[in-house]
């Protein structure tokens, strides 16, 4: 008897250290970003940081670390490829959940899924030799390597989560919603956009959000295929360099505990609460859906 | 029973949901303007049969029906028949009140504007008179912009019932309207239900046999899937013919 009790302890002891662990990781890199990016403001300012946009840490005569065009690079990336994921996203979700037969959607899943499955340095290679050529004969432009080719892949790679958890939030709409428009005479299509997609709004956009964070985070494949230019983007044809895709390209390649280490560190901050926010919202959203339909 | 012509006429009418037969050569004629109630053991049909009427079932997989039920003359279940319309004319009201999470008002407009209804100066006219038809209206008038769900559960079965009178269906199908909500709300739903007979067809299912004694005109009793007894209420209730029947009306099994 006391045995069993030792072991049940013991158990519950392994459990509860591991899920320390998790969250004493989360903790351990938001304090190795934070010590690491305060020092770079000995010598750049914090205002020229968040209001400039050139960076330049190789400049000649003084260097320079402007954030804006970084930022907005990431932001019209992830803009653009939200425009493209989210209603196809959603479009597929609606039709997997109440129009495809059973056998379609017992395909079709799994497919979609399998598709989050493909290293992101695959997709950058599509874009590359695939997307990048297509845009810029159809664009007229050099190498097609710019912010919509960027835009398209991270589509891609948000698609499979946007799918699969609207299509859960669109299954756990309660069905007495569904009959209760289909016995008015509606359609299955006006049934899903007029009933099921209202009632699982805030389970579709938790989905978004969540393809939304991935898309900010996402790295090979921007660097790939959005040719790197580091200027502020004109439009969606500029060349542009985002936020993760410098400090992939340039981390590796600057000397330790120097102000660019400690700016591309200030970098990853910002990333890290972008992406930390970004994933609370999408979960907070979620789970008041899911109290909703309780 | 009076001699009119039937609204809906059910003959040799067998369901199946895959391999199993759960109605069995039912034969019946219901009558217009009257409240016909379906009663019998859990599990013996009854929920299906009514189902069957507006094609409900036709969302099940490998469901399937065999022969005939007709709405004025009319095979439901024909290829020709479009189920869009044919729920139009045959309204449901659903076991569990189930509005949508939308304001009262939405509610009711709903089927009218599935339905390609677009003139706002009617749909507010016809989802006043809905309201007033299902006695919401006094309750309702001054909070139609708010969500349905804030409604108590008999106010909620009374809007899904104003629902399905917007679209002006000729028949009503409840499907235990009044399982879930309190002896009070119960009479609510029972004094409309006697009400609104006066203009539709009503096919009722319930488990409460005070309920069907109250407020119908005909019952039918139904069985594992079999049709045992099927007339006047006041006859079904008294002078029974059938002996499964009586033991079922005076609580012997059930």
């Amino acid at each position: 008897m006391n045995k069993r009790r030792l072991k049940e302890k013991l158990i519950e002891w392994l459990f509860f250290v591991n899920g320390m662990i998790a969250v004493l990781v989360l903790v351990g890199i938001f304090i190795l970003l934070v010590r690491n990016a305060f020092p770079g403001f000995k010598e750049v300012s914090f205002w020229e940081f968040l209001t400039t946009s050139r960076w330049n840490p190789d400049a000649y005569d003084k260097e320079t670390y402007g954030f804006l065009a970084m930022l907005a690079s990431t932001g019209m990336t992830t803009i653009g490829s939200l425009l493209i994921a989210v209603p196809l996203g959603v479009g597929t979700a609606a039709y997997l959940s109440d129009v495809a037969s059973h056998r379609v959607r017992e395909i079709a899943k799994p497919l979609i899924e399998i598709l989050a499955g493909i290293p992101s340095v695959v997709i950058g290679f599509l874009g590359i030799v695939l997307v990048g050529p297509v845009l810029a004969k159809l664009t007229g432009t050099y190498n097609g390597l710019n912010a919509i080719n960027g835009s398209i892949l991270l589509a891609v790679m948000a698609l499979p989560t946007i799918v699969s958890l609207s299509e859960d939030a669109l299954n756990s709409v309660p069905r007495s919603y569904e009959e209760a428009s289909l016995a008015l005479g509606a359609n299955k299509w006006q049934t899903v956009i007029k009933v099921k997609i209202p009632a699982a709004a805030s389970g579709i956009i938790a989905a978004c959000m969540l393809g939304m964070g991935r898309a900010i985070g996402e790295t090979m494949t921007v660097l790939m295929a959005t040719g790197n230019a580091p200027d502020f983007p004109q439009n969606l044809l500029s060349s542009v360099k985002t936020m993760t895709a410098t400090i992939a390209i340039e981390l590796g390649e600057t000397a330790y505990f120097s102000t660019h280490f400690y700016m591309l560190f200030t970098v990853g901050l910002v990333l890290f609460i972008i992406t930390f926010f970004i994933n609370l919202i999408s979960d907070i959203i979620f789970h008041k859906h899911m109290k909703m339909l309780k | 029973m009076p001699n009119m012509k039937p609204k809906i006429k059910i003959k040799d009418f067998n369901f199946y949901y895959g391999a199993s037969q759960v109605l069995k050569r039912i034969s019946m004629d219901i009558q217009p303007t009257h409240v016909t109630a379906i009663i019998g053991p859990s599990g013996c049909g009854k929920s299906t049969l009514l189902r069957c009427l507006n094609r409900m079932n036709d969302l099940i997989p490998s469901s399937r029906p065999e022969g005939k039920i007709e709405i004025d003359g009319q095979d439901i279940n024909a290829p020709s028949i479009d189920v869009v319309d044919l729920r139009k004319r045959v309204g449901m009201v659903f076991q569990k009140p189930n509005p949508f999470p939308k304001s009262i008002f939405d509610n009711v407009a709903y089927g009218l504007r599935v339905n390609g209804i677009k003139d706002n100066r009617l749909i507010e006219k016809r989802v006043e008179a809905s309201l007033k038809g299902s006695a919401l209206w006094e309750e309702a008038k001054d909070r139609l912009k708010e969500n349905a769900l804030n409604l108590s559960g008999g106010q909620q079965q009374r809007l899904c019932v104003a629902r399905a009178l917007a679209i002006e269906p000729e028949v009503l199908l409840m499907d235990e309207p009044a399982s879930a909500l309190d002896p009070i709300a119960t009479a609510k739903i029972e004094e409309l239900i006697v009400e609104l007979k006066k203009k539709y067809t009503i096919v009722i299912v319930t488990h409460n046999m005070q309920q069907a004694a109250r407020i119908s005109d005909s019952t039918a009793f139904l069985m594992q899937g079999d049709l045992v007894e099927y007339g006047k209420t006041s006859d079904i209730f008294t002078k029974p013919k059938q002996k499964m029947t009586e033991e079922y009306i005076t609580g012997r099994f059930g």
